[in-house]
């Protein structure tokens, strides 16, 4: 069992090898072709993948939000190796300022409340961390988890941000082009068809058209464009960070925080900056979440569970490595969108598939290449310290 | 905010201490799952929480099936025989329902040496699983064409609602503290959850396999070498966190008299917030963190009012942190002397 999974990410390797290897010009194509399959997804609409019981383009939306912040979470996590279990708090301060700003006291343009909703974030993050980093691990853990009660409790109780009835009303990202109109007129400024499949041929369904950077309360996919645009950015900045000598603090703080701190590493404050970066992302998509489609937040949108179900997709993901944080936050996500025909039963089913994956797994489905590379080293000095030389380690 | 709530008279200060005491005792039980378990394993027992759901269903499916589903208004001394049996009831369903998951979700990942936190999220996913379990009991019974004959335990109405247990005890005043009625129930409570938190520290500072289990925690290498079987020892140790659950169970069935499938989460989270309060893998520091977290939330919940009950025990958890990084006693399952 052991065997078939590790070929998962020895696959996973050799594709990253593969990718490596190809000249530039390639490269370019692969990433073009990639991001041309991931901007039309919800437009191609896939038979099998696609979701039956609810619109395929809000599911899409949710992935992608949930990949980000999955993301946000796992420098904080991965990285940084805190573990956070209230960041669903953070998401809740992001979205929280964001309906404040732009409907319940102000009317600020989304695009103005977000950088502001972000920096709140932040603060929060440095607010909270400043105090409960110095305490270790499970203890933060606990810490934060009561951060995240605090939040919704807080939030459900004060008349100012709506108390429980909540928020109503957020606006939609401003658009470029005409206004979309129901219920026919999309605007934008112009329109796609998306693809509509009988069995395996597919046609064009040009009765809904989605409309581009129009964002109205009927169509998900210009909301998927965005926030997918978002994510693309957030990687990027993601992968500038971890490489540079701030990831290098991170790695070190995780691994050993006392030998990091003798080599010289400031721990708390390489520690507090992962903490508040993280927030930010969580601040970030807690944003878009509240200028969605719906236009709508109350406080039982953020419940304790949503922050363990971050967590989850973290791990599951295999915790360190973004791809693996996207792609579990995007499981995570869509497993249960995916099989709503089984309604009642999906919660169990992924409370089911957690727990397997977890021990069948346990390093997460795509662990970063340090991780298994200190493992299969384990692996050998242990065999050696046997005599059990012909063995080779499976990794 | 009003002071005056909670200091204008005695009255109201003995009742809010007391009713503070009643959930605190409660949570200490519950807490000593959590704290069992991560003395030795040093894993949070995420799953714990439902292992005392299981607890409270079983309590009133006792009353069920000895009593009927006919509501009565019963005193103490009455229900005192049927509570026994859901004493004990109560306490097998929660042994069984934490040995089952230390078998399922942590063992494999313990002989695998897996990093800590995946543990957690096995013991995640087992949380969701087990209390979605229980919701779906309905579903469950009708496939296996039972559910007319257990329609009683099943639900009356919709297995997600509140259950409640049909045979309410009603708590008679024992005597009076400066115009505070002292009652029965709340007496026993306290008092059961003493007793059993004075056995239990007994047990693992006394007894062979309390030496065992210390001898874990402080190192499991060595304790292996020096001929402690450490998978035993986990198994008791969950064993144990599961028979104080159905105690806590059994104690908050008394006093609330209902559950549901959800009734788990927050009595685990704060149980939690308890045992590291008092320093976690402490059982000593358990009780402690327990009480006066119930205390104190039952104080704060009169001063600002009952809405903010569980920010004003999540605070407290915070500066008490900030001052005792590692809770009031320290953590120190390990270092309890014989």
């Amino acid at each position: 069992m052991m065997a078939g999974m590790g070929s998962i990410s020895a696959r996973w390797d050799r594709v990253v090898d593969r990718y490596n290897a190809q000249p530039k010009i390639v490269k370019i194509l692969w990433v073009t072709l990639l991001l041309v399959i991931a901007y039309a997804m919800p437009l191609l609409r896939p038979p099998i993948i696609t979701t039956n019981s609810i619109d395929f383009g809000t599911v899409m939306f949710r992935v992608i939000a949930f990949a980000l912040v999955a993301l946000g979470l796992n420098i904080v996590i991965g990285y940084a190796g805190l573990l956070d279990l209230g960041y669903v708090g953070f998401y809740a301060v992001g979205a929280y300022t964001t309906a404040v700003l732009t409907v319940e006291h102000g009317s600020w343009p989304f695009f103005l409340a977000l950088p502001l909703a972000i920096v709140v974030t932040m603060i929060s993050g440095v607010i909270l961390g400043a105090p409960t980093l110095r305490v270790r691990g499970d203890y933060l853990a606990i810490v934060t988890l009561g951060f995240g009660e605090i939040i919704r409790i807080s939030v459900n109780n004060i008349e100012w941000v709506g108390a429980a009835a909540g928020i109503k009303n957020i606006p939609h990202p401003t658009g470029i082009g005409a206004k979309p109109e129901p219920p026919f007129k999309q605007g934008g400024l112009f329109e796609i068809p998306r693809l509509e499949w009988n069995g395996l041929v597919p046609s064009f369904d040009t009765e809904h058209k989605s409309a581009f950077l129009a964002f109205g309360s009927r169509d998900a996919v210009p909301y998927y464009w965005l926030i997918l645009t978002v994510l693309i950015l957030v990687l990027i900045g993601d992968r500038l960070v971890k490489a540079s000598r701030v990831g290098r603090a991170w790695e070190a703080t995780r691994e050993d925080e006392d030998a990091a701190e003798l080599m010289g590493v400031p721990t708390f404050k390489y520690k507090l900056m992962a903490f508040a970066l993280g927030a930010s992302i969580g601040g970030l998509s807690g944003s878009f979440y509240a200028s969605s489609q719906a236009g709508y937040i109350n406080p039982q949108s953020f419940p304790l569970l949503l922050s363990m179900l971050f967590v989850a997709a973290v791990i599951v993901g295999g915790s360190g490595n973004r791809w693996g944080a996207i792609a579990g936050g995007a499981l995570v996500a869509y497993l249960p969108e995916r099989f709503r025909d089984f309604a009642d039963y999906r919660l169990l089913v992924f409370g089911l598939a957690l727990t397997v994956l977890a021990v069948w797994r346990p390093e997460g489905l795509l662990p970063p290449r340090q991780t298994r590379r200190a493992k299969a080293a384990e692996a050998e000095i242990d065999a050696l310290e046997e005599g059990d030389l012909e063995e080779t380690p499976n990794v | 905010m009003d002071f005056g709530a909670l200091f204008g008279s005695f009255d109201n200060f003995a009742s809010f201490t007391m009713g503070g005491l009643v959930f605190g005792a409660i949570y200490a039980l519950i807490a000593l799952g959590y704290t069992m378990v991560y003395g030795v394993l040093q894993l949070i027992n995420f799953a714990h929480s439902e292992v005392f759901m299981y607890g409270t269903f079983a309590v009133a499916w006792t009353f069920v099936l000895l009593h009927g589903t006919g509501d009565a208004n019963w005193s103490l001394g009455k229900a005192l025989p049927i509570l026994l049996v859901a004493l004990v009831a109560a306490m097998l369903a929660s042994a069984a329902i934490a040995l089952v998951l230390e078998r399922v979700a942590y063992r494999p990942l313990i002989n695998k040496n897996a990093p800590k936190l995946i543990a957690l999220i096995s013991a995640i996913g087992a949380s969701f699983a087990l209390s979605e379990a229980m919701g779906l009991r309905d579903r469950f019974a009708k496939w296996l064409g039972v559910d007319d004959n257990l329609a009683n335990y099943v639900s009356p109405k919709k297995a997600r609602d509140v259950y409640t247990n049909p045979v309410t005890i009603e708590p008679h005043k024992l005597f009076e503290v400066g115009g505070y009625n002292v009652t029965d129930v709340d007496l026993v409570i306290v008092l059961a959850a003493l007793v059993m938190m004075f056995a239990l520290d007994q047990f693992v500072r006394r007894t062979r396999f309390g030496r065992g289990i210390r001898a874990v925690a402080q190192d499991p290498e060595s304790a292996a070498l020096m001929g402690v079987n450490s998978t035993r020892v986990v198994q008791v140790t969950f064993l144990i966190g599961g028979l104080m659950a159905g105690v806590a169970a059994t104690l908050y069935m008394m006093k609330i008299g209902a559950t549901r499938q959800s009734a788990g989460f927050l009595l685990g989270v704060k149980a939690f917030t308890a045992a590291v309060m008092g320093g976690i893998g402490n059982l000593r520091g358990a009780l402690l963190g327990g009480l006066v977290l119930g205390v104190m939330e039952s104080w704060g919940a009169a001063i600002w009012g009952n809405e903010w009950r569980d920010v004003v025990a999540f605070i407290l958890l915070v500066l008490i942190l900030l001052v005792r990084p590692s809770g009031l006693l320290g953590e120190a399952l390990g270092k309890a002397r014989a």
